[in-house]
């Protein structure tokens, strides 16, 4: 048979990679070994980037892309995907990475953003994005700017789930609430959600968002990782919570092995045993910077 | 009505049981080892080889999965689920293991990272076009005598296999499971049936 048309950068093959790492834990490398471990781990992905939040709240200052010398020794460690770090609105981050053919790329609020108004248009690329969102009206927007995966924004760095939980639930019960609603509400709906109409029309259809719902922000038990599942994410990026707890690679294994089997506590408790301590984390009402704040 | 396996440690195990669920087939999500007891077949889906392979080490499937597969357990991969049928697999980690099902070489990412994923149809024996969507997709590199190729794709760089066939062990290197099109899920499940007669 002769070759066929065959294209690139379709929403199928992008929000299909996304697909692809459900009910799978991405995260956080620093440094080609780190990547190793994760993958060993059983990691579904990793993001790539030189501080992990909990480094970043703490040294302050401009948080930017990665250097590409740093993200081409973990794409050299690694078979699994790997993502990477833009600033919000940075387009010329953004085409660098790609140009690096990293896997994904999270337009994210863990770095200083680069534009108070606009993010970046995801559609003009080839690679697929994730952004965070502490709300539906939020993810759709990021969704209608391109997004191919949303990940609920928690508050990164602290090692407290709290916030994460927050988000998570009021993206599911905005959810409840467009599914029940009849057509003339939608309208109003999509008004106060500042979302686009057509995506508030399909998630009031479908009971769920176009893409894949992943939570970030907080994560750092096997126990906080079946938690956030059982809310409705479904999979995890875990931040500072492997790399800053005591045995990062008992950590790791544990929190794979409880986003598989979330629903089976006994699994969970199994996995929990013995692990050290987790990070040591922040209470969120004491911090200075809210990065879930960033983004709008 | 034929109960189907979907092992559901990690990938896109929702998409394979509503193709299957469509196709008429009665879905159990497989991630114990009592969950292989009664099926008439057995999915493994697309996702993350090395994960998928470390759990099901850990959820101790690894063995009685092996075991059935090599009673003649009727399997059908796709994707990451081709690479832990397949015999052998390069580009993967040091470690990677695979059952072997398939006697197939395949390449892991053979067609490039996710910016090289792609759409194109392919043409299958006795069904023509089907939707084929390769997202870091494996790429069958060889096949033994006793596996039949089903469907083959130029990428433009030479043909290679994407869909295979040997006894009831099936794989393929796209994902059916992501289109509307639920032809190969009923071609599977019509396999499992003829089996069974």
């Amino acid at each position: 048979m002769t070759a066929m048309s065959s294209h690139t950068g379709s929403t199928l093959v992008k929000r299909g990679l996304a697909d692809m790492l459900r009910g799978g834990v991405i995260m956080d490398v620093v440094n080609p070994e780190q990547a190793r471990i994760a993958e060993d781990s059983g990691a579904v992905a990793v993001m790539a980037l030189e501080r992990v939040p909990s480094d970043i709240r703490r040294d302050g200052g401009v948080a930017r892309m990665s250097d590409p010398e740093m993200i081409q020794g973990i794409q050299a460690a690694v078979t699994i995907p790997v993502m990477a770090k833009a600033r919000i609105g940075h387009f010329a981050e953004a085409q660098i990475l790609q140009s690096l053919d990293v896997d994904y790329i999270d337009e994210s609020e863990v770095l200083t953003p680069a534009d108070e108004e606009n993010h970046i248009d995801k559609w003009a690329f080839t690679v697929p994005f994730v952004c965070g969102a502490t709300n539906l009206g939020e993810a759709l927007r990021r969704i209608g700017e391109g997004a191919c995966m949303i990940r609920s924004k928690g508050e990164a760095g602290t090692g407290n789930v709290v916030e994460a939980v927050r988000h998570l639930r009021t993206i599911m019960t905005q959810i409840r609430r467009l599914k029940s609603a009849d057509e003339a509400e939608l309208y109003a709906l999509a008004k106060d959600l500042q979302a686009p109409l057509p995506l508030v029309r399909e998630v009031a259809e479908t009971g769920e968002l176009p893409v894949p719902l992943f939570c970030a922000g907080g994560i750092s038990t096997p126990a906080d990782a079946s938690l956030v599942m059982q809310l409705g994410a479904q999979a995890v990026f875990v931040g500072s919570g492997i790399f800053k707890s005591d045995d990062p690679v008992r950590m790791a294994k544990a929190i794979v092995e409880a986003a598989t089997h979330y629903l089976d506590p006994a699994i969970v408790a199994k996995v929990s045993t013995g692990l050290g301590a987790a990070m040591k984390g922040f209470e969120t009402a004491t911090l200075e910077v809210r990065l879930a704040e960033r983004g709008w | 009505m034929r109960r189907i396996g979907v092992l559901a440690l990690q990938g896109d195990v929702r998409e394979h049981s509503s193709m299957l669920e469509r196709v008429g087939a009665r879905v159990q999500w497989v991630r114990r080892p009592e969950h292989l007891a009664e099926l008439d077949g057995l999915v493994i889906p697309g996702g993350e080889s090395t994960t998928i392979a470390y759990l099901l080490t850990t959820s101790g499937l690894r063995d009685p999965l092996g075991v059935a597969l090599g009673e003649g357990l009727p399997v059908f991969g796709t994707c990451a689920g081709l690479i832990m049928l397949a015999c052998s697999v390069s580009d993967g980690r040091s470690d990677q293991w695979s059952y072997g099902r398939l006697d197939v070489a395949v390449r892991r990412n053979g067609y490039g990272r996710q910016v090289a994923s792609f759409e194109a149809d392919v043409e299958v024996k006795g069904l023509g076009p089907v939707p084929g969507v390769f997202i870091r997709a494996p790429r069958i590199e060889g096949v033994g005598d006793d596996v039949h190729v089903w469907a083959s794709y130029d990428h433009g760089d030479g043909e290679h296999p994407v869909l295979v066939r040997q006894g009831s062990a099936w794989g393929c290197s796209f994902h059916p499971e992501l289109t509307s099109d639920t032809r190969l899920h009923e071609l599977f499940v019509g396999a499992v049936d003829e089996a069974l007669r």
